[in-house]
């Protein structure tokens, strides 16, 4: 950048919140996926009215800006993908206001995942959207993305959690969407930004809405000879109707690499475990535990454990949530996909993904919220080798076409970002391209607000870009 | 009407087919909008029907209006403008059911009704127990973005519609969302298609996420003598573990006009302030013993003066007739008027004070329906249509809106005599949200040809 520039950026938020030196920048390059896209420049707003000093400076100058949590995003959102401008929320981390008798939060962007949950706890309280990165990620990304995680099965995802914004726009101004209320007239605006991926506005605040915390809870683990019998197992469970808080897969090659890392309690010779969850009051949670045993039982499970108390349930939580960093382990660079799937098309979609792996020659390990069909194959590859990173990526598009020709998506939690603008065609045509687009230009007109994100760039439409080869040491999903 | 433009029948002909349109003034009226006219119907078949006729209307500067049931023209202002009823009930098909999955997808034309008779032999159901439950259909239902019961434990339908089909005003079918349950592919355009009066475009198919039927279901009411004691219900169930799966409260004069056995407690009968507390809940065995048992305590420690748990036939009674609050409302004035207000719990007690005084200040009789999840329906009940009672009428909505700017709520009057709609604009003041309202208006029809001027601030 510029030092004329730089030294404009400086003048407005104070040196110490602006950073330029590519040592500095370095960071900033990566978030928890395989993408790279350097800034030339990250600020650290320490409100809303220095976020709109931004925004007005990167119009002035017509400069890319981008807006950034925790890093932690899994599709390159967070990334400046043009260069440009990143603005890290990392300073703007209060908690505005617990409103417990009305089940809401006011937070702002900043505010890690986890600090809502620990901040509503005492009022028998939490914010529901649980991502494996809670502990690190924040509401700002988790709204932008609409971030998922184990317990959306019964709670839904962050959309569902999200009543009001504040938000600085592409042209400088302030605008609040929702409030505290249930819901507001005119069109519903804030469902149409929870899951923009930061290319319509920046959010400066967020009104969210607490979810109880239940009266009990039981935690199952059922352990499976047979991959097969594990995922007819979840596709039983929701054709029977029941729907449990939490329905989680590791097939055995996932649950090997976690088992002699974290010690969860998985059994190093089962083909696949399913982590089962089920809350709400005392008098259901047992029936409704037993009811899931039962349907495991059928299905050939060899065992089926409950967790006997709070320390047990956070074990085999701890497997699951580490699970990446367990993979992290075993190979320098790996490729974690996100499809979804009709539920009904679980056990053969995972017998075609093993037939992919095979015919392309890697190892892919499956671990996923089984319960909403939201898949995360793992697909090891060795990131010196450009050719074998250029193969992972074709193996997880013939994963993601699979889900598409069976009915799915080719996200489910993850977002579309840099990583999958070109696989948009497969699930949208020109007229919902050209509708879509029309809102980002009728927000964003000039682009600046994270450019280069969701939307296949022009031409190019539908052709396989060739990345930049990823650096061994920032996977850490 | 005079100003309608002149629509072509020989066009929608060659579009739909004869016996598939109509210009006759006899069958127009049923398609009528606040008084209003249009100059012709046309139903069409199939989703490429429909974007020939909406390519029809843009050439011609056609203003159109997409109905199905037609139970709920009325919710929204007069347009400006009215030409063409674009009648979407022939797009009644069930277009793909997975029950294992838990998803469907339905012509938008398809009735509720039919599509609840779908789910239900595999135990299954859309948790939408809105009004006109007999007729309305999946597209007016959602354009109109009416709320039910359930909304207490399910949510409302931007909580579970997956996905949509829909014609937008470039004569274009597009789609937002998709068919499964979880899913960040894309703008959610589908869920801006909610409530949004049928200004957008034509919502030609719906997907949906369905929710397994309960094992039993139950009802509970409890009379209290004053507000404040439901009201402290209410905050009680909040706090507590139970999760009902409908949680209203009603005043007295409401729970008459819903069923003579929603009362309780004699002694209430004769007194103008009693209230009621309506829940239902679901589960097996131990789960509804302890609903019963807890709700039954609840009851006790706030002074209710009566309490029962209901049967499942009184339970399926009481539903029915909550669901059907609005249009039960609307037949015992001839003026009903009847506010939506949406705030807070904690907000309650002010607000249905608030909105009492200046009711009585009008000299006006009321109902008052609270459901739990944060919407006031108060209802404005003049003995007479006349032009007094329209002065008071929009006096006392004028006052409601003017409390809810200064008091941080909001107000919208969906339903009401068209004579007020002369007085005021339903939809209160526009916000500082309305410059991007404009945009998304613009996005998806720029030729302005959906329902011209029906929505907040004349969009």
């Amino acid at each position: 950048m510029q030092s004329a520039l730089q030294r404009e950026l400086e003048r407005l938020l104070g040196a110490e919140n602006v950073l330029t030196t590519p040592e500095e920048l370095r960071l900033y390059e990566y978030d928890g996926s395989v993408e790279q896209a350097g800034p030339d420049c990250v600020v650290f707003p320490g409100d809303r009215d220095d976020v709109m000093r931004v925004m007005e400076f990167a119009n002035r100058h017509g400069v890319p800006l981008v807006g950034r949590g925790a890093g932690t995003g899994l599709s390159g959102g967070a990334l400046a993908r043009e260069g440009g401008i990143v603005a890290v929320f990392s300073r703007m981390n209060r908690i505005l206001e617990i409103d417990a008798e009305n089940q809401r939060a006011i937070v702002q962007p900043g505010v890690v995942n986890w600090d809502v949950s620990s901040a509503a706890k005492p009022f028998g309280l939490h914010f529901a959207p649980d991502p494996s990165s809670q502990r690190a990620c924040t509401i700002g990304g988790n709204v932008l993305e609409n971030a998922g995680g184990p317990h959306t099965l019964a709670y839904g995802v962050t959309a569902n959690h999200v009543l009001g914004l504040e938000l600085v726009l592409p042209d400088g101004s302030v605008a609040r969407i929702g409030g505290k209320a249930a819901e507001t007239p005119g069109y519903d605006l804030t469902s149409l930004l929870v899951g923009s991926e930061g290319t319509l506005a920046l959010v400066t605040e967020a009104t969210l809405r607490l979810v109880k915390l239940p009266e009990a809870v039981a935690t199952l683990l059922a352990v499976f000879d047979a991959v097969d019998d594990a995922t007819r197992t979840v596709a039983d469970i929701t054709a029977r109707g029941i729907t449990p808080a939490a329905c989680e897969m590791l097939d055995g090659w996932t649950l090997r690499a976690v088992e002699e890392w974290i010690h969860a309690g998985y059994p190093m010779d089962s083909a696949a475990v399913l982590l089962l969850e089920v809350d709400g009051l005392r008098e259901a949670v047992g029936p409704h535990a037993d009811e899931i045993a039962e349907v495991c039982r059928a299905n050939h499970a060899r065992e089926v454990r409950r967790a006997r108390d709070e320390a047990e349930r956070d074990l085999l939580w701890k497997g699951r949530k580490n699970a990446f960093g367990a993979v992290g382990r075993l190979s320098p660079t790996y490729y974690v996909q996100d499809g979804v799937i009709p539920r009904s098309k679980l056990p053969e979609t995972l017998r075609r993904i093993a037939e992919i792996g095979h015919e392309m020659g890697f190892e892919i390990g499956n671990i996923f919220h089984a319960g909403d069909g939201n898949l995360h194959p793992i697909i090891l590859f060795d990131g010196r080798d450009p050719l074998q990173f250029q193969r992972a990526v074709t193996t997880a598009d013939k994963i993601i076409e699979h889900c598409v020709a069976v009915g799915g998506a080719i996200t489910g939690e993850h977002g579309v970002g840099m990583e999958k603008d070109r696989l948009m065609p497969l699930l949208f045509n020109e007229a919902d391209l050209a509708l879509m687009t029309g809102i980002r230009d009728a927000f964003n007109p000039r682009h600046l607000l994270n450019p280069g994100k969701i939307f296949p760039s022009g031409k190019g439409c539908g052709e396989i870009h060739v990345r930049p080869l990823p650096q061994a040491d920032a996977r850490t999903a | 009407m005079s100003d309608s433009r002149k629509v072509s029948l020989s066009q929608l002909t060659g579009v739909v087919g004869a016996g598939n349109c109509s210009i006759e003034p006899g069958e127009l009226a049923a398609y009528a909008v606040d008084g209003m006219r249009p100059a012709a119907v046309a139903r069409p078949a199939s989703q490429g029907e429909a974007v020939e006729l909406v390519r029809y209307a843009i050439a011609e500067k056609l203003a159109v209006v997409p109905c199905g049931a037609r139970t709920k023209l009325g919710m929204a202002m007069p347009p400006r403008q009215y030409d063409l009823a674009i009648d979407v009930s022939r797009l009644n098909t069930l277009v793909a059911y997975d029950p294992a999955d838990l998803t469907v997808s339905v012509s938008a034309g398809m009735p509720l009704r039919d599509l609840q008779a779908i789910l239900a032999p595999h135990r299954q159901q859309l948790p939408l127990t809105v009004p006109f439950a007999s007729s309305a259909t999946v597209g007016g239902t959602l354009a109109t973005g009416v709320d039910s019961p359930l909304r207490q434990l399910y949510g409302t339908a931007k909580d579970f519609v997956l996905g949509m089909e829909f014609i937008t005003g470039e004569g274009v079918a597009a789609k937002g969302g998709g068919r499964v349950v979880k899913n960040v592919t894309g703008y959610d355009l589908h869920k801006l298609f909610i409530g949004s009066m049928g200004t957008l475009g034509i919502m030609t198919r719906v997907n949906f996420k369905t929710f397994p039927m309960p094992a039993e279901r139950r009802g509970f009411m409890a009379a209290f003598p004053a507000a404040a004691q439901a009201l402290a219900m209410l905050r009680r169930i909040a706090e507590s573990p139970l999760a009902p799966e409908t949680l209203e409260v009603a005043d007295l004069r409401l729970a008459e006009i819903l069923s003579r056995n929603l009362l309780i407690g004699s002694g209430d009968r004769s007194s103008a302030a009693g209230w009621a507390l309506l829940a239902g809940f679901s589960g097996r065995g131990e789960v509804l013993e302890r609903y019963a048992r807890d709700l039954t305590r609840m009851a006790e420690k706030t002074q209710a003066s009566a309490c029962r748990v209901a049967d499942e036939r009184e339970r399926a009674e009481m539903w029915a007739r909550l669901s059907e609050a609005i249009p039960l409302l609307l037949e015992s004035s001839p003026a009903a008027t009847i506010i939506e207000i949406t705030t807070v719990p904690s907000e309650f007690g002010k607000v249905l004070e608030q909105v009492r005084q200046i009711a009585e200040r009008h000299a006006l009789q009321t109902a008052k329906l609270v459901r739990a999840a944060g919407v006031i329906y108060f209802a404005l009940l003049p003995v007479t249509k006349d032009a007094k009672s329209i002065e008071q009428l929009a006096g006392a909505c004028e006052e409601i809106f003017k409390g809810a700017e200064n008091d941080g709520y909001r107000a919208v009057v969906p339903w009401c005599p068209l004579e007020l709609k002369s007085r005021l604009n339903i939809w209160g003041r526009a916000e500082n949200d309305f410059p991007l309202m404009q945009k998304v208006k613009s996005a998806f029809d720029p030729h302005g040809i959906f329902g011209p001027g029906r929505f907040v601030g004349g969009l």
